[in-house]
């Protein structure tokens, strides 16, 4: 699904460079389920971006889905955003004068699919997100919990291939960090490969493989059962 | 672009903010509703002044004569100088810049008009056929004088409108023979001018009027037109000159304003229209300024909501936006805003002329318009629609630059958590 070969990438900003990207090797098969840790500005952000076609890269290659993703044009690269890739963010990024189902349905209107359609698809998301009745309300008038599923369920409205979601659960207290990452792994079971990227160990051990980024490189990748094995030793730290 | 579902993502859009959308749309309306005003009491003062000149051809010219007040070769002051027929054929055929002549001979007194029973006091003008088109006399049945009544000095005229229900009441007066002091003359036109002034006068020949009433070779007034020229300083120069021929051959100094009077209609003709003229291009100026300003305001604004709407934009491109359906969306509701809130404008303008253009009317029409120096101040059809093509372009115009800005939005940048 995921094949990334020594990827660089830096940032210039007047003068000076900031090398993030360092080489990074990776590989994500289809419905996988994985978390991106590493301390703050070691990259992660950077990787999700480059992952997500939102940001180009300088070096190295990164094949989706079969397809090379390199300079591409904005309107192709955003094609392809819409057709694989399905976004979650700490902030949620919700339109905020856009109630629940219009924002829900935004991926669909770039599709070219009937407002009605896009309207009842919209409510088929939001009621599997357990919104149906909140479909009216603007984003100002949910809970943080709820805007995070109104998130995700405009994420999953175009079927992506991939679900890219940075520190979803960063603003949300634990109980709803929880709930959202049961409702992440319930999209991964559907078969959906989903890359979250997140600070807190107990949101990452939900996860199937943990990438450790340290310096612009990939530490370690710790994979299932290493899990417990993992944590133990953070722990001891 | 211009699928159903664009529209409905603007109106959701425009719904959502409405504050912003009225305030950008306001100043738009305000800058058409005053260039419809402006260009509405500029063609109101237009015809205003071309109604002002309508009475007569603007090139008209009338001389008359007076006493020297200055002495002159030997000739002392107080001396009456009188023009004759030999200055008709001068001015006719020799003077420069003249176009068509006409002489006046003045009845002495009061001169009683009969038909029948029917009798009445009118003012009787005697000219030449050219003072139909000087004096722009209408004719409702009939004819006016022709050459023919000159060289022949026929007995014929034409009679206003008032003389005609005054002799003749409801009978048909073509061909039938009035007495006008005692002498009887041929009714052979009926004249009528809507502004009333004249309907109490009567033309006759000049000819035939000198040789009945004893004038001699005497003509007491010239009118005459001259040629279209384009500066007042050429008409000047025209009348100049004629003033100088009969000068010489009056033996008067040129600069006796009382031995010879004269009025140049086109002189001042020239003048009051390049003084219109000058007014509007004052009003196209801040038509267009207020236009610009327009432009300015609502990209302006659009700007600002672009740089508002910039994480909104950043949202809408990581979910599949292309930068042209971001330049769509931009472009169209500032073209939408534009053109409502213009064509409102355009409205409530075109409505406040035409409603002052009825309320002009109904007072000229009781009568009380005399003064008024203002006629039809409305906006023609063709000047609404450019406008409204002008708004159009506008709208564009201004929704450009923004959207452009839009479309170069970077959605991580735009998604930045802060
Ligand atoms: N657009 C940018 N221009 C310049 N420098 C940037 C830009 N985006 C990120 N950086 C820098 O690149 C480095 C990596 O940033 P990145 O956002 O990927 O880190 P991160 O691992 O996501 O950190 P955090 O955990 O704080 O979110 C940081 O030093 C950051 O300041
Ligand atoms: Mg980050």
């Amino acid at each position: 699904m995921i094949v990334l070969d020594s990827i660089h990438k830096s940032y210039v900003t007047g003068t000076n460079s900031l090398h993030v990207l360092k080489g990074i090797d990776l590989e994500i098969g289809a419905g996988e389920f994985v978390s991106v840790m590493g301390s703050s500005g070691s990259g992660k952000s950077t990787l999700l971006n480059i992952l997500g076609i939102l940001d180009d890269y300088d070096s190295g290659s990164y094949v989706l889905n079969g397809k090379k993703i390199k300079g591409l044009n904005e309107t192709k690269a955003a094609m392809l955003r819409n057709e694989m890739i399905g976004f979650v963010f700490q902030s949620f990024n919700l339109i905020s004068f856009k109630n629940a189902r219009e924002n829900v349905a935004l991926p669909l209107y770039y599709q070219k699919v009937s407002r009605r359609k896009r309207n009842v698809i919209a409510m088929e998301y939001l009621d599997r997100m357990g919104l149906k009745d909140w479909a009216d309300h603007l984003p100002s008038e949910l809970s943080g919990g709820q805007k995070q599923r109104v998130a995700i369920a405009r994420a999953l409205i175009s079927n992506p291939k991939v679900i890219l979601a940075d520190e979803p659960t960063g603003a949300l207290d634990t109980v709803t960090s929880f709930e959202v990452m049961d409702i992440l792994k319930e999209v991964n079971d559907q078969g959906i490969t989903v890359i979250i990227v997140t600070h807190e160990h107990d949101i990452a051990s939900m996860t199937r493989k943990i990438i450790r980024l340290r310096d612009g490189i990939i530490a370690e990748v710790i994979v299932n059962g290493d899990l417990q094995l993992y944590r133990d030793r953070v722990l001891a730290e | 672009m211009f699928d159903i579902d664009i529209w409905q993502e603007i109106f959701s859009t425009i719904r959502k903010n409405k504050l912003r959308t009225f305030l950008t749309g306001f100043s738009v309306a305000w800058g058409i509703f005053m260039l419809m005003v402006l260009l509405g009491s500029g063609n109101g003062l237009q015809n205003g002044v071309r109604e002002q000149f309508s009475d007569n051809a603007e090139n008209i010219m009338w001389m008359w004569t007076g006493e020297t007040s200055i002495p002159f070769k030997g000739y002392k002051e107080g001396r009456e100088i009188r023009f004759n027929n030999e200055d008709y054929d001068y001015l006719l055929d020799k003077a420069e810049g003249v176009d068509q002549v006409s002489a006046r001979f003045f009845l002495r007194g009061d001169i009683t008009y009969s038909y029948g029973k029917e009798y009445g006091s009118f003012t009787t003008s005697t000219c030449y056929p050219a003072l139909a088109d000087m004096e722009k006399i209408k004719i409702s049945s009939g004819r006016f004088l022709n050459d023919l009544d000159m060289m022949e000095f026929r007995k014929v005229v034409v009679i206003g409108d008032d003389i005609r229900k005054a002799l003749f009441k409801e009978e048909d007066p073509l061909g039938k023979y009035i007495n006008i002091g005692n002498v009887p003359f041929m009714v052979i036109g009926v004249s009528h001018d809507p502004r009333s002034q004249d309907n109490r006068q009567s033309y006759m020949p000049f000819t035939t009027a000198q040789r009945i009433y004893g004038g001699g070779n005497r003509v007491h007034t010239f009118a005459i037109t001259t040629e279209m020229v384009q500066t007042a300083e050429e008409a000047t120069a025209i009348s100049d000159n004629i003033r100088q021929q009969m000068a010489m051959r009056h033996s008067f100094d040129p600069t006796d304003q009382k031995a010879m009077g004269s009025f140049n209609m086109l002189t001042e003709y020239i003048r009051t229209m390049k003084i219109f003229q000058a007014i509007k291009m004052f009003v196209w100026i801040i038509g267009i300024g207020t236009l610009i300003a327009g432009i300015v305001g609502v990209s302006n604004i659009m700007l600002i909501l672009v740089k508002e709407r910039t994480r909104e934009i950043g949202i809408r491109k990581a979910l599949g936006a292309s930068p042209a359906s971001v330049i769509g969306l931009i472009l169209l509701e500032s073209i939408l805003i534009t053109t409502i809130a213009g064509y409102i404008g355009l409205v409530m303008g075109v409505g406040l002329m035409e409603g002052f253009n009825y309320a002009l009317e109904q007072m000229i029409s009781s009568g009380g318009g005399d003064q008024i120096f203002f006629r039809n101040p409305t906006v023609d059809f063709g000047t609404a629609i450019s406008a409204t093509l002008i708004l159009i372009l506008s709208g564009a115009l201004a929704g450009y630059i923004p959207a452009r800005k839009a479309a170069s939005v970077k959605p991580i940048e735009a998604l930045h958590d802060e």
